[in-house]
């Protein structure tokens, strides 16, 4: 059954309304340093996810209150275009926004030396340019790919990636129909060379065993999406070397 | 890339990569050791020399030591003191005591105002990066003409050359003064063809600076330069 009544979310050959395989991933691709006036920045495309990432600093923070003395704060802001979804959506801070922008500072902290910078903040610029579930994957995978584009010192990069559960099986990486009808949404920040967690969320209910199998897809695309940023990050430098 | 890797091939590392290495290493810039791991912290060309390991970052901000040549803006004035946008994290504080004039207390305006430009040198910089800057000694003082340039902190070594000798090599041909500080700021002054030169030399820095045989082209570039004129 899926969460809501009769929508079907599975074909009858097990694979999912677009073709994909239970666990297989949408497509993803990456470039780095894509906008000129930024310290650091990233492009990604996740499915049909759009997301772009600017990153300034560090640099002196302001208001002072804001200010750690023995180290930088990571200011992030996460945005969804008005254009980025089917029904416009109302442009500005809101609650959701809020939410995912201070998941995602305390994602980041976790892997930013952020100890070198004191008294400082490093701005992370999030900009969703089209929405398809995971958004904040999306985001998370752009802010870390432009942080490292900025030269920012990081213990590890962060792979956002999502699984959940739809009509009792579990399917990793959900697009919009699987994300809205689905019965669990566990979206996850990994840091692929160690296999740790930055950030875990978890939307609905799921077993011990749906949830080891969950970890078990969101570390195996985590690889798979950690491949494409360094490809990305090396391309940009390599090229013409 | 400087001379110092030992290794056949510089390699490009980027953050959490794990450096494999059968040597008892230390870890050196951009390298942090955990878990028995040599791990990269920054993108950057990894660099073995003399038993370190480090990385020769691509990118970062410039990070103010003692004893650096920066050139900076003042961009605020009080009775006894200046501030300087030095192109770091954080302003640079110039108090009257260390300026190359005698400043009556209150008169500081009249020697530097919002948006002079100064080459000074750092004097200090305390653990919570607060960063003091002096004019007193030679060739610091404020700045009446020519242009600043800005480049990459970590293309400066390159832009350079060994020994200074691109600098040279730029400054006599072109017809031009050249003071390169610490903090990516680089002044040129001269006649506008030569400064214009100088200009176009520092975007090719820019833009393939981190290319392996940048070194090569760009003495070849110079080597043009001079055709020129």
């Amino acid at each position: 059954m899926g969460g809501y009544g009769d929508v079907k979310l599975l074909n009858d050959d097990g694979t999912r309304l677009d073709g994909r395989k239970v666990d297989e991933m949408r497509s993803v691709e990456i470039k780095a340093g894509i906008l000129p006036n930024a310290d650091g920045s990233a492009w990604v495309k996740h499915g049909l996810n759009v997301a772009i990432c600017a990153v300034y600093g560090p640099v002196e923070a302001h208001p002072r209150k804001i200010q750690r003395q023995d180290r930088a704060v990571i200011d992030v802001r996460y945005n969804m275009a008005p254009f980025s979804t089917s029904d416009r959506i109302r442009p500005g801070y809101n609650r959701r926004s809020r939410e995912i922008s201070k998941v995602t500072a305390e994602a980041l902290e976790s892997v930013v030396l952020v100890e070198r910078f004191p008294r400082s903040k490093i701005s992370v610029e999030i900009e969703i340019l089209a929405a398809e579930a995971g958004t904040r994957c999306a985001g998370i995978t752009a802010a870390s790919v432009a942080l490292a584009d900025a030269g920012i010192p990081m213990r590890d990069l962060i792979v956002g990636v999502a699984s959940g559960k739809i009509e009792d099986t579990v399917v990793l990486d959900l697009d919009k129909a699987e994300d809205n009808y689905g019965q669990a949404d566990l979206p996850v920040g990994i840091l692929p060379t160690t296999g740790d967690l930055a950030f875990l969320q978890m939307d609905g209910d799921l077993s011990p065993d749906e949830f080891n199998l969950c970890m078990e897809y969101n570390q195996k695309a985590a690889k798979e999406i950690h491949e494409v940023m360094i490809k990305a990050l090396k391309e940009k430098y390599e090229e013409g070397a | 890339m400087s001379g110092a890797k030992s290794g056949a091939e510089p390699r490009l590392v980027t953050p959490g990569e794990v450096i494999e290495t059968s040597l008892e290493m230390r870890s050196g810039v951009g390298i942090t050791y955990e878990n028995n791991q040599y791990i990269s912290t920054r993108i950057g060309w990894l660099r073995e020399h003399n038993d370190t390991l480090s990385v020769d970052p691509i990118q970062g901000s410039y990070m103010p030591r003692s004893g650096d040549l920066v050139i900076g803006f003042i961009e605020a004035v009080r009775n006894n003191l200046w501030f300087a946008e030095i192109n770091g994290a954080f302003n640079g504080l110039l108090p009257m005591s260390l300026a190359p004039w005698k400043v009556e207390f209150g008169a500081a305006r009249q020697h530097m105002d919002i948006g002079d430009v100064i080459i000074a040198r750092v004097q200090e910089v305390d653990e919570s990066h607060s960063v003091v800057l002096t004019m007193k000694g030679v060739g610091l003082r404020k700045l009446k003409n020519g242009c600043v340039e800005s480049l990459g902190v970590q293309l400066l070594d390159k832009f350079r050359g060994e020994n200074n000798e691109n600098i040279r090599n730029m400054a006599s041909k072109s017809d031009t003064r050249i003071v390169v500080g610490e903090n990516g700021r680089i002044w040129i002054d001269g006649e506008p063809e030569g400064i214009q030169s100088v200009r176009e030399l520092i975007q090719f820095t820019k833009h393939c600076g981190h290319h392996k045989d940048f070194m090569a082209k760009f003495q070849e570039k110079i080597n043009k330069t001079r055709g020129e004129h």
